[in-house]
């Protein structure tokens, strides 16, 4: 039972991984591909407990440079592949130490902008997987480069109005089951682009909320699955996004975040008592903030980074 | 499998003619990977036919080892796509290459849309085929949300509607708590060709969902399945008498949770159920409040109780009621 963020800890859990080099761990091994995420939710965790300064912003900035591909696009690591998803974390990473300047704008626009499709989705890569996460990705992407004029807004707002279901809810692809982690893609695109108003907001509130879980606090993903931590970004940051966040037990649900921490050694799990990894701890302290921990800085609900860096690129050029 | 796994590569004669290319992370890597020295080599060697462009058929075979070190890696199945294709590959042989990292771990997006572009290049002809083994995948995870995904790709662009709502049947046999079957029922009875469509469909799938809904009354999947049921046709979902009997029925019985009953009843009182005595008996017999309240704002008030962590939901919805829709 934890009653308060041990900060400081995962401060060290954190800075830890992003540390040791001859650390021998199955997580380290998998993660290799898509270390650009790790190290977004990693820094981004760090600039929301107020301790980017931890990090030598000149190393992390020049592998993230690295990791970018002639077409524009970055990759998970360096010597991968160009793909979305590795390119928001970079342009995210980017904007966390305020050097979106280094960019060659209309390079990594064009790659995005490159891969809208037809019918207004987006693919993750030239491969072609389509996925409304990856509509998220390019829209909130272009959006912080300010370049969404590149792509035909009007076409992506609609595709991702056609994966809306029944329920409120948005799934993958039209017709796939609603899932908390696509409901957050979706409504952030729209916020995004100014489309909230193809949400309807008081029942994908109301689905929403049915996410917590009277027991335990915590939301879960779709109708009858265990809470996750990681829920408590999905889920808390649509309802902020619509507006209804006031639906859930806030309460109960820093309680179940709070006692998913390793109180000893840092990091957050997926719920109580379960192994710490970095997603969750990211997932954490950021659902945290969208419920005004104190001592956690504030998190934009649609582009996921500290409010103070989004307020530099908005109010800036 | 012809190689030796246990031997590091730099002693297969085989690849004695290549340089593995060490992974340059810089002096002060951001978030270093340690490594276990076996992946460690096999990136090497993968990185040295990654930049030489080699398409080979050992080069095939070193994406294999690649995978199962880590399922995850995309830039190795982009490469292993490009392997495919210079050497003509049989596909079907491709398949059950995926079946086999599949066993491992299926929970990643590489390997499934890897799978998609495999069964797209061969055709309806593997329709069965790629049914039978999302089948399979959600034999060990009923839920799994790449698996539903690739099965509804399938019968979109391969086909195999034929035996897909007994297969919803099927699973909701198994467990009637499983939303992602209730979904994938909307999905066969909406788009399926050889079906008439929801209309058509509607009278079977309530009666259906009716019978789901008493043996499970705390099903929040069946009864969102059942109001999908009438979807744009308010004037059918309030006349349906099934459908606000099904409400009292579970309402007048002691042993369940009365939650989505209730709210099924509150949202049909707001649009435009005029509720008979039966309604009215129904719901005060489980107020503890005043009994002459309008009925709609009675029921908000009882689910605040009974689901009181939605409490400032059910207070809302509360505050919307306005007199008319008494």
């Amino acid at each position: 039972m934890a009653d308060k963020l041990v900060a400081d800890k995962h401060l060290r859990y954190i800075l830890n991984l992003m540390a040791e080099k001859k650390k021998e761990s199955f997580e380290s091994v998998v993660m290799d591909h898509l270390r650009m995420n790790g190290a977004y939710w990693g820094l981004t965790t760090l600039s929301l407990l107020d301790k980017l300064g931890s990090v030598s912003e000149d190393e992390v900035v020049s592998w993230v440079m690295t990791c970018q591909h002639e077409s524009g696009g970055f990759a998970g690591n360096t010597g991968h592949d160009p793909h979305v998803l590795y390119t928001l974390s970079a342009v995210q990473i980017l904007a966390l130490f305020d050097k979106l300047n280094i960019l060659d704008v209309e390079k990594v626009s064009n790659y995005i902008a490159g891969l809208q499709n037809e019918d207004g989705s987006f693919s993750g890569d030239i491969w072609g997987e389509v996925d409304t996460r990856f509509s998220y990705i390019a829209i909130c992407c272009l959006s912080i480069l300010k370049c969404l004029d590149k792509i035909n807004v009007k076409k992506a707002v609609d595709y991702i109005v056609s994966c809306k279901n029944l329920d409120g809810g948005f799934g993958c692809s039209p017709g796939a089951e609603s899932h908390a982690g696509q409901i957050f893609c979706c409504v952030g695109a729209l916020a995004i682009t100014g489309n909230l108003h193809r949400v309807d907001k008081d029942l994908l509130g109301w689905w929403l909320c049915e996410r917590q879980d009277y027991e335990s606090g915590g939301l879960n993903g779709r109708p009858e699955k265990l809470p996750d931590v990681c829920y408590s970004w999905w889920v808390l940051s649509s309802l902020i996004m619509i507006d209804r966040v006031h639906w859930i037990e806030k309460a109960k649900l820093v309680k179940f975040i709070l006692d998913s921490q390793d109180m000893d050694n840092g990091g957050i799990s997926d719920r109580p008592s379960y192994t710490v990894d970095i997603f969750h701890t990211y997932f954490g302290v950021a659902g945290l903030s969208l419920l005004e921990y104190p001592g956690v800085k504030t998190i934009d609900p649609a582009y996921a980074l500290p409010v103070h860096v989004i307020n530099r690129i908005l109010f800036t050029k | 499998m012809d190689f030796d796994e246990t031997v590091p590569l730099s002693q297969r004669s085989e690849w004695a003619d290549v340089v593995p290319l060490t992974q340059d992370d810089g002096p002060n890597p951001v978030v270093p990977i340690a490594y276990k020295e076996e992946f460690r080599e096999t990136m090497d060697y993968f990185r040295a036919i990654y930049f030489s462009d080699e398409r080979s058929p050992r080069a095939l075979r070193l994406t294999e080892e690649t995978l199962r070190l880590n399922s995850g890696n995309y830039t190795v199945w982009h490469f292993r796509r490009l392997v495919l294709e210079a050497l003509n590959h049989d596909l079907f042989e491709e398949l059950e290459f995926i079946e086999r990292i599949a066993e491992d771990n299926s929970k990643n997006y590489q390997l499934w849309h890897h799978r998609r572009w495999v069964a797209e290049k061969l055709g309806p002809d593997v329709a069965g085929r790629e049914l039978e083994f999302t089948r399979r995948v959600l034999s060990l995870d009923a839920k799994h949300y790449h698996a539903w995904s690739h099965r509804q790709w399938t019968l979109r662009a391969l086909g195999g509607w034929e035996d897909e709502l007994d297969y919803c049947h099927e699973l909701l046999e198994a467990d009637v708590f499983n939303n992602s079957a209730w979904n994938q029922r909307y999905y066969v009875i909406t788009r399926s060709p050889l079906l008439g469509g929801l209309e058509a469909m509607r009278e079977s799938e309530v009666s259906y969902t009716i019978k789901a809904i008493l043996a499970n009354p705390a099903n929040e999947s069946s009864w969102r399945y059942l109001k999908a049921l009438y979807k744009d046709d308010k004037e059918s979902w309030i006349s349906d008498s099934s459908v606000s009997s099904v409400c009292l029925n579970v309402l007048s019985r002691t042993d369940c949770f009365h939650g989505f009953a209730l709210s099924t009843l509150l949202d049909l009182l707001c649009d435009g159920l005029r509720p008979t005595n039966e309604h009215k008996d129904s719901v005060r017999a489980l107020a503890n409040e005043e009994p002459d309240t309008n009925l709609a704002i009675l029921v908000c008030t009882i689910l605040g109780r009974v689901d009181p962590i939605r409490a400032n939901y059910w207070a809302w919805r509360k505050s919307k009621i306005t007199v008319a829709a008494m």
